[in-house]
């Protein structure tokens, strides 16, 4: 129904559009009755709608404009001269169609018999029937002169046709039309919508790109002045700024339905091509990005959906035998989701098998059998998007190629999205896409590498480490002389971004490493220094540097300097550390007994500590976001609600005395790791993450405590989670 | 009328010592040194990154692009600013000449013992009174041989 909606708007903005370009050709006619040109740009007009009401199912405007049609083909064919009788009637009729295209928009339907169309109808029939070549010669000859002659056909039609910038004069037809039932000056479609030509957005694109670059520089080169007035004028400038961006990038959004539109018939000619049946069903029509993201994404969505219908979706006789209905679903489904868009595909057919994509995979040399018989299904699965990866037993024309997915993946990821798959062999496959919202303004990490400053962004960023001291032996081993960081139990193979930019490999004391993920390659950067984090406009580089995959354009930093992006899949190339999955590199480090712990501080100074695993996030609440629930506190948290325990209170500490304006809390979470439950635990800050071997002592032993150990040479609580929870009776 | 689409104006510079010509009509503008960003691991000739208010231009070495000895470091070279299918570029030369009148000179094909490089980025030449003039073309000019990597790569 929704979708009905959407092409009815979109053909009322289109036919709005149409008769607006009829009015004037009409009255262009009139001037030169002969041209054949306007009588077939006429005819086209009318034929368009005619043939779009007949598929939406609009009889009254398709038996009008047929008949409209009619008329104009005997005149664009010759038969018929036109007259300015002539004219008037096709006026009256586009007057009808107008009426008609208002009670669409009104009721959705046509059958609203207000709009007289009968006699309009028959004014077009007579006007046919009657034999019209004596119009000839006065029609052609002084359109200009007002005295219009005798017309030989239906006087009634044209009252006053030499007014011909008002053709709602003539028949009743517009006259109800005219007084449509609410008075409210509610805007119809056409009024409301401009068609704006693309080139001009992008230019506005650009020119609010500058803007924003010149606002960062007036922003860096007034920071601490004592100029009150250019501070505030620079104050205003970032706000306005800020809103003409964001107000320029709303004009580029564009739904994803207009991709969807294309779906119905896809899924209909492959599933006859394919003997399947399929039910398609879409949500989230008006779910609204980037047109250039939409346009960059049209392939690969389309891609998935075949594969959906191709690998997919069993025959009828299959699916029966296995116990489902004959038809298959397709389930297409669009959302925002924090900063983002995404896309699912889903189907319920055979799903994918991880021993046949483990088997193909080590037979084409993917992986190797230890690394397969090391991943878990889940990683398995994605390793469709390999290059040069098809199960397909046969090379059909619609999928199977084997660089299909590879090329899904690659494309998505040119925008900053990533896709993933989930799948449960018999039941059916999803594949998810995560795209940004806009491409043109990205958030960013800043940082520098010898004397450059380059941009990292942020949607590939995980964490931020630094590594000094002994830790810089102890974490950081040679593999066959490629480094890796042991972080929290997990080995992060390391790349020095000196070197990959070419210069030697420098020593240091300390290290900087910037966690970087993209899609299943994690992987440690290290760079000089980590400056800020900034909103950056994405330029190109040219052609020339194309083959330089390490570099996902560039940008200009407030000094007014160019700085490059990093393209981090770009950098994973580079480095050869596609065919390292996850897995390997998720190897649990489980020869020796280190724990990786959080160290917090609570009570005035104490510290207590929570294994790393168990800590799912760090988050920072306002003071004031706290509310009470009950007798608990409680904040709102992802569409939630987090409920809040104060450690120190909890395991019989005093709380440190005095309100802080920012909470600190440790996001636990626990349960079904598909939905799980969520605590606070409020702290008043974070030492440290230390990974030691914890030698328990059972000082301090109480409820919501193991005991003590010593880490980092002081006593620390060891604090156990569970009982904390338990205590609180929070999600029991 | 000429024979060539060449234009009768061209913008002169110099260039290791050769003169060389490009039509008015693919210069933007000449400016002076600009401070550039490197771009590490990209083909020698690629310079840097320039800022030319707002948009992002590559400066090439024609130097370089041309196989021609490097600048001493302390030269600063001046950017002959062309527009190419859509896309500006940058042109590092060493001296900017006078925008002179060729339509009384003919193009005369390259001489054949003219380098390749050069020879593969230049439409022709014009025999002036006083001197020999290399004339441009853009379209061959800015474009960067990729060279495989040199630098860098893993070993």
């Amino acid at each position: 129904m929704d979708d009905d909606a959407e092409i009815i708007a979109e053909f009322l903005v289109e036919s709005h559009e149409n008769l607006d370009q009829l009015d004037r050709d009409l009255v262009a006619l009139e001037q030169d009755p002969g041209s054949r040109d306007l009588l077939s740009s006429i005819f086209r007009t009318i034929h368009t709608i005619k043939g779009t009401s007949g598929f939406l199912a609009l009889g009254r405007l398709e038996q009008l404009t047929h008949v409209g049609e009619n008329l104009l083909s005997k005149l664009r064919d010759g038969e018929m001269l036109l007259t300015r009788e002539l004219t008037g009637t096709l006026l009256v009729m586009v007057d009808a169609v107008r009426a008609l295209l208002a009670v669409i928009e009104e009721t959705g339907g046509d059958a609203d018999t207000t709009v007289d169309i009968v006699s309009v109808m028959d004014a077009l029939t007579a006007a046919m029937e009657a034999p019209a070549e004596p119009a000839q010669a006065p029609a052609s000859a002084a359109p200009a002169q007002v005295a219009a002659p005798v017309a030989p056909i239906e006087p009634a039609v044209l009252t006053e046709p030499a007014q011909s910038d008002a053709p709602a004069v003539p028949v009743q037809p517009t006259a109800p039309a005219n007084e449509t039932p609410d008075d409210e000056p509610r805007r119809g479609v056409a009024d409301s919508s401009v068609r704006v030509d693309v080139d001009l957005l992008d230019d506005l694109v650009q020119l609010v790109g500058e803007l924003v670059l010149t606002r960062n520089q007036i922003l860096q080169r007034t920071e601490g002045r004592e100029d009150v007035e250019l501070l505030r004028a620079a104050q205003r400038l970032d706000l306005v700024a800020s809103e003409l961006q964001e107000g320029i990038m709303a004009t580029r959004m564009q739904p994803i339905g207009q991709v969807w539109s294309k779906m119905p018939r896809i899924v209909r000619d492959l599933a006859n091509q394919l003997g399947r049946e399929v039910d398609l069903d879409m949500q989230g029509h008006d779910t609204e990005l980037d047109r250039s993201l939409l346009e960059a994404l049209r392939d690969p969505l389309t891609h998935l959906v075949r594969n959906a219908l191709d690998h997919g979706i069993q025959t009828p006789a299959e699916r029966i035998a296995q116990g489902k209905p004959a038809k298959g679903n397709l389930h297409l489904k669009a959302s925002h989701e924090s900063g983002q868009v995404v896309v699912e595909i889903s189907d319920d057919g055979r799903g994918i098998d991880p021993v046949k994509i483990a088997e193909a995979a080590v037979r084409r040399g993917v992986i190797t059998h230890e690394a397969a018989a090391r991943m878990d299904p889940r990683e398995i699965v994605n390793l469709v998007f390999h290059a040069g990866f098809s199960t397909a037993e046969a090379v059909t024309n619609v999928s199977g190629r084997g660089v299909g997915m590879d090329v899904v993946r690659t494309n998505i990821e040119r925008i900053g999205g990533t896709v993933d798959i989930t799948t449960r062999k018999g039941e059916g496959t999803t594949v998810r896409v995560r795209i940004p919202l806009t491409l043109a303004i990205i958030p960013a990490l800043i940082v520098a590498q010898a004397d450059e400053r380059y941009a990292i962004p942020q949607a590939n960023l995980v964490e931020l480490v630094k590594i000094e001291g002994e830790a810089l032996t102890r974490d950081i081993e040679h593999l066959a002389g490629a480094p890796v960081l042991r972080l929290r139990g997990h080995l992060l193979p390391l790349v020095s971004l000196g070197v990959v930019l070419g210069e030697e490999q420098a020593q240091s004391d300390a290290l900087t490493v910037i966690v970087v993920q993209a899609d299943d390659i994690r992987f440690g950067l290290c760079v000089d220094d980590v400056h800020d984090t900034q909103e950056i406009v994405v330029k190109p580089i040219g052609r020339q540097l194309k083959s330089l995959g390490m570099y996902a354009g560039a940008t200009i930093m407030g000094d007014g300097r160019v700085s490059l992006i990093l393209d981090v899949p770009g950098l994973a190339r580079d480095r050869n550390l596609t065919a390292v999955p996850t897995a390997v590199v998720a190897t649990q480090t489980a020869t020796d007994d280190t724990t990786a712990l959080l160290v917090m501080e609570i009570s005035s100074g104490r510290r207590a500590a929570v294994p790393i695993v168990e800590v799912s996030r760090l988050e920072e609440f306002d003071a004031a976001q706290v509310e009470p629930s009950g007798l608990e506190e409680v904040v709102q948290y992802r569409d939630g609600i987090l409920p809040l325990i104060r450690l120190a209170s909890t395991i019989g500490l005093p709380e440190t005395p005095g309100e802080p304006s920012r909470l600190n809390v440790v996001v636990h979470e626990f349960g079904d790791p598909a939905s799980p439950h969520r605590v606070g635990i409020v702290i008043d800050r974070v030492l440290d993450v230390v990974e030691t071997t914890v030698t328990r002592s059972d000082v301090g032993r109480r409820p919501g405590v193991f005991g003590s150990a010593v880490v980092q040479e002081r006593v620390t609580d060891l604090v156990d989670l569970s009982a904390v929870i338990n205590r609180i009776g929070v999600g029991a | 009328m000429s024979t060539t689409s060449t234009s009768s104006l061209h913008c002169t510079f110099r260039v290791a010592g050769l003169d060389f010509g490009v039509a008015v009509e693919d210069v933007q503008e000449v400016l002076r040194h600009q401070e550039m960003t490197p771009v590490p691991r990209s083909p020698e000739a690629v310079r840097g990154l320039i800022n030319l208010r707002g948009q992002i231009v590559i400066a090439l070495d024609l130097r370089l692009r041309l196989g021609l000895p490097a600048r001493a470091a302390d030269e600063r070279p001046m950017n002959v600013i062309v527009r190419n299918r859509g896309e500006v570029v940058s042109l590092l030369v060493d001296d900017i000449g006078d925008v002179i009148d060729t339509s009384e000179h003919r193009l005369e094909p390259v001489p054949s013992t003219v380098p390749l490089t050069i020879q593969g980025a230049v439409r022709g030449v014009l025999s002036l009174p006083d001197s020999i003039l290399l004339v441009l073309d853009p379209d061959r000019a800015v474009d960067v041989p990729t060279a495989p990597d040199a630098t860098g790569g893993t070993p």
